[in-house]
């Protein structure tokens, strides 16, 4: 985090050293007109107070035009200074470079997916290549949300019902955070993915690795439970490590006993589960909101049944 | 300005001044339901379109008549208890009162034929805001009518006069102000598709 | 004045005389709706700055602790809607605003004294259903964006409509506040007579009279959205949900005016009575007020650059945005002009006044990162703009009403309160505000988002020191309450002009008689005549 600690513009991406630029030209007027205002003030509250024994003479000053204009103008000027920079950046930062290559995101309560080209989706994890441009087009299923990448200086709210879009050119290799920065229910604070940014030589073998593996086609049904639970975004609320998120853990929900709601007890058996995916807010675990989303019509039977295949592997 | 310092309450600057106050209020409180129009008419031109030819014209325009002559007879009720006419007040009153009964009898009608058709504020956006603006708009008449029906209490008391009428007076211009929302929203969502 | 004995003897307490329920529920005077609408908002500043605490307490840690997610949520929602809607608004305009304008126009009550009492009931009617809807607590956020509020389970429809009662209320204020204002003024009192706490006051009324009836329809439409399914603002029934989002700031960005005029309005008249000088630039600071209030209006926009609002639109409410900086900006520099050849002492109401200067200048300057189009991008939803509405509704509009609270309780009460422990709160107040707030900046350049029950642990260490300084703020404001609690029953009684200022309220007993003045004055000055100039005393 080299901001705000230096006041060096950080190079991680096209929009960060831009943005960073305006917000040190800012941070100069401000700190100059700080040090100004809070510099009178305390120099004039210190240098006539009223002192001990001595009469009180003030004059009366009603005030001064000539000062009224020069305090219109000139923060005027260098306010109007401030938009026209602060405008040029933005729209920089809206015109995405003719070549960018697209990405899908779509945004559900509280998972990020990501759509490739190639047709690959991927649940929180974002891989992009250095230095290439690249257009974000974004569209939420359900409430409002927020795409920002703090380290790029980068956010747009993402709308249920129209796309939006963000362009990124990354310029260093690394991994940053990506947050939801509009509140968007429970587990708000929860979603979160991460940006990867490889070299354009690591990048291609990890897509042909990951196109290779999708061509192997034939897994196993816990397998492709794996996939769909990842690509479905599951991970956004259910933990396989048996920490509580804003549902329940998965890890050995197979076959054990739970306590609802309603103070009874069931088996987490086949029936439930599928139950679960279906009618998720029938049959809510003690302790949790009954929030999440029916996957009626969105999950084949077949997908049901690799998804809790899935599950009983999770030990 | 400080003319009438000493005045009691309800001095007719104030009260005048209050009242127009009051109706700024009311311009953006349907103003904003107007911008809500506006919008969606721009980006569901065709829906809207197609939705305005199912609402009644005839009643429309009929209501609209409805509603221009209580706002006739209101302003005659007040001319006449400038002039101290305390009788001519009350007649005024009940026929305004009877004019918005039968605003709101026509509006009944067009509201339980639309629910009829299944037609409701979730139909569509067109109805939605067919129901909302028409149904604000409704409350205000009802709320008017509550007022009348107390200053004919009032005027039966022989409250009124030629000297003190301004509760007569700024109803009146509250009235006007409904009256005047109506003739917009009648050719916005009747008349033109 | 400041010579004449004290007259007040302790059976006669003027308007406070009568006791007794109805002699409260039912007045019609002013000063007592004041001291109701005093006690009412203070008391939810109190229920809202203990949830604050409680948000702070848990986000001593990153991951889970203390209080589900869930709870987090509703916490910070009730905390800002209590803040903004049953604290802040009301806290200056109805409260002291209820008190002080008759008295500071020289007149024996409001335009219209029953709608000013029905205002308060209807208030309460709008409490009463808010806080009904804690059985099924909101979870939107203060600012209740669809689609999320017209789906989540909590009791929005009711809150909707508590709030629309409150609203009713905050309009039927300033409708009176407007009346009163231009009829009811002291014989000799034209415009540039009156305090500049009045022209504030004037600004706001005609904020809350024209912005107020937005978010009364919005809270409508929101509650129709979710009983006749009405989309207007969801996109699956072919709505737009920016529509909502332009409504409602539409209303709330011009409400920050509501909230922060009349604590300038305070500190124009606390500065000049401490620095013994004329306050410098009266003109120019009553026009400023009218001049934000104007600008207010058009400026909404710029709570929605990132929010997939049209680019061209954005480019202009931020143009419009920086033109709020110049009339703000001529406050400041007037009031530091103010100070210069003074002869100046430090009471409480003047501390807490330069602390609102002082406070108010770093939540304005930092406002200039958030109306540039760039750099919002990146601190708009983070910590950075949580800091800065702090610096402004806490550091400024707060400070203000503390400022008014010390400046005006002598008159208000008929008693001194002890300023050995008003300064002593006043340091822990101002100090504990700046250890808990500046972190956010930081927090929010870092990126670290608002409204996150659960952060990444490298944001902790400035949360950690966020929470400690929350709990000496806290500290302060104890000792401000207990010591007015304390001065209220066993304060020595108040001279009727301790500060010696020359605005009317200062005229009459403290605590005034009933209906204000024996005699209504006749006004012959301004009332900033201070210094050399002014050997004499008016009249």
């Amino acid at each position: 985090m080299p901001y705000p600690t230096t006041l060096k513009a950080s190079e991680v991406s096209l929009a960060s050293h831009d943005v960073d630029a305006v917000f040190i030209f800012i941070l100069a007027i401000a700190g100059f007109f700080f040090v100004l205002t809070q510099g009178l003030l305390i120099y004039f509250a210190i240098r006539y107070r009223k002192k001990k024994g001595v009469e009180e003479a003030t004059p009366y000053i009603t005030g001064n035009h000539a000062l009224e204009v020069v305090w219109i103008v000139i923060p005027s000027l260098l306010l109007v200074a401030i938009f026209v920079y602060g405008l040029t950046v933005f729209i920089k930062m809206r015109t995405p470079l003719p070549n960018a290559a697209e990405i899908q995101v779509t945004a559900s309560q509280f998972t990020w997916s990501f759509k490739y080209p190639d047709g690959r989706s991927v649940a929180n994890e974002l891989r992009l290549p250095l230095g290439q441009p690249v257009k974000l087009i974004m569209i939420s299923r359900d409430v409002i949300h927020g795409f920002f990448i703090p380290a790029y200086r980068q956010k747009q709210d993402v709308l249920p019902g129209s796309y939006t879009y963000l362009w990124l050119l990354p310029k260093q290799a690394g991994t940053y955070d990506i947050y939801c920065s509009q509140y968007c229910g429970t587990g708000h604070s929860l979603m979160r993915a991460t940006l990867i940014v490889m070299p354009q030589p690591q990048y291609q073998a990890w897509v042909a690795a990951e196109l290779q593996k999708q061509q192997a086609g034939a897994q196993s049904p816990a397998e492709r439970g794996k996939a769909l639970f990842e690509s479905a975004g599951g991970g956004g609320c259910h933990s396989i490590d048996g920490s509580p998120k804003v549902g329940p853990t998965l890890k050995g929900i197979f076959g054990s006993r739970v306590t609802l709601t309603t103070g009874q007890s069931v088996v987490a058996d086949e029936e439930y589960l599928r139950e679960s995916l279906e009618e998720p807010n029938e049959q809510v675990v003690q302790g949790f909101q009954p929030i999440m989303p029916s996957f009626r019509g969105s999950l084949k039977q077949d997908e049901i049944a690799a998804l809790i295949a899935y599950m009983k592997t999770l030990k | 300005m400080s003319d009438n310092h000493e005045a009691p309450n309800g001095a007719p600057v104030s009260a005048r001044l209050g009242i127009w106050a009051f109706l700024a209020t009311e311009l953006l409180l349907f103003g904003a339901l107007f911008t809500a129009y506006a919008q969606f008419r721009i980006t569901h031109a065709e829906l809207f379109h197609q939705e305005h030819l199912k609402l009644n014209r005839v009643l429309g325009a009929l209501n609209t008549l409805v509603l221009l002559t209580s706002s006739l007879t209101i302003a005659i009720g007040i001319a006449a208890i400038r002039r101290g006419l305390q009788k001519l007040l009350k007649v005024c009153l009940s026929l305004t009162l009877a004019l918005a009964c039968g605003f709101l009898f026509i509006k009944y009608l067009e509201w339980s034929h639309d629910f009829h058709m299944g037609w409701f504020p979730r139909t569509n956006l067109f109805f939605g805001l067919y129901f909302m603006m028409t149904g604000l708009h409704g409350l205000h008449v009802l709320a008017g009518m509550g007022v009348m029906i107390w200053l004919l209490y009032k005027a039966q008391r022989g409250s009124f006069s030629a000297e003190y009428n301004t509760p007569v007076e700024i109803t009146g211009l509250y009235w006007h102000f409904v009256d005047l929302v109506w003739i917009y929203l009648f050719p916005l969502l009747y008349l033109i598709g | 004045m400041a010579d004449h004995p004290n007259t007040s003897l302790p059976e006669d307490r003027g308007y406070l005389s009568e006791h007794g329920f109805r002699s409260w529920a039912l007045t019609m005077d002013h000063k007592r709706i004041g001291v109701m609408y005093i006690w009412t908002t203070l008391g939810f500043f109190v229920v809202a700055g203990i949830l604050a605490l409680l948000l702070r307490l848990k986000l001593l840690v990153p991951g889970p602790a203390l209080f589900s997610d869930h709870t987090y949520n509703v916490l910070f929602t009730m905390h800002g809607a209590m803040m903004i809607f049953l604290f802040i608004i009301p806290a200056i305009p109805s409260a002291l605003g209820n008190f002080f304008i008759p008295l500071l126009i020289g007149c024996r009550d409001v335009a219209f004294p029953r709608l000013n009492l029905f205002s308060y009931w209807i208030f309460v009617a709008g409490i009463a259903v808010t806080v009904g809807t804690l059985a099924a607590p909101m979870d939107t956020g203060w600012t209740f964006y669809t689609p999320y509020s017209a789906q989540t389970s909590a009791a929005v429809t009711a809150l909707s409509f508590g709030l629309f009662l409150i609203g009713m209320s905050s309009i039927l204020t300033g409708l009176n506040f407007i009346v009163t204002i231009h009829t009811m003024r002291a014989p000799g009192m034209g415009w540039y007579r009156m305090p500049l706490f009045i022209w504030a006051m004037y600004a706001t009324s005609v904020i809350q009279v024209l912005s107020t009836p937005v978010i009364g329809i919005t809270f409508l439409l929101l509650a129709a959205e979710r009983v006749f399914g009405i989309g207007f603002f969801d996109p699956a029934k072919g709505g737009d949900p920016l529509l909502f989002q332009h409504f409602f700031w539409f209303y709330s960005h011009p409400v920050v005016y509501v909230m922060i005029l009349p604590a300038m309005g305070i500190v124009s008249e606390v500065v000049p009575v401490f620095a013994r000088k004329p306050i410098f630039g009266y003109k120019a600071i009553a026009y400023s007020a009218l001049a934000i209030a104007l600008i207010g209006f058009l400026v909404w926009g710029h709570h929605m650059f990132v929010s997939g609002m049209s680019t061209v639109a954005g480019v202009i409410f931020s143009f419009l945005t920086f033109f709020v900086a110049v009339p703000t900006g001529m406050k400041i520099f007037n009031w530091i002009a103010t100070l210069y050849k003074g002869s100046i002492t430090f009471e409480s109401p003047m501390l807490y006044a330069l602390s609102f200067i002082f406070l108010f200048i770093i939540g304005g300057l930092t406002g200039l990162f958030l109306g540039a189009l760039a750099t919002d991008v990146h601190v708009h939803d983070t910590y950075f703009l949580v800091a800065h509405f702090h610096y402004t509704m806490m550091g400024g509009t707060v400070m203000g009403l503390f400022a008014g609270l010390h400046y005006w309780f002598p008159k208000m009460t008929g008693r001194m309160f002890n300023e050995t422990w008003a300064k002593s709160a006043w340091w822990l107040v101002v100090s504990g505000f700046n250890v808990t707030f500046f972190p956010m900046f930081i927090l929010g350049m870092q990126g670290m988002p608002r409204r996150y029950a659960e952060y990444p642990a490298k944001y902790q260490a400035l949360n950690v020191v966020a929470t400690v300084g929350s709990w000496f703020l806290a500290l302060g404001v104890i000792i401000m309450f207990a010591n007015f609690i304390k001065s209220l029953r066993n304060g020595p009684l108040a001279p009727d002009n301790p500060w010696r200022g020359l605005t009317l309220e200062w005229q009459t007993t403290s605590p005034p008689p009933e209906e204000n003045f024996h005699e209504i004055p006749t006004v012959t000055d301004w009332p900033y005549g201070y210094g050399s100039r002014n050997e004499a005393p008016r009249e």
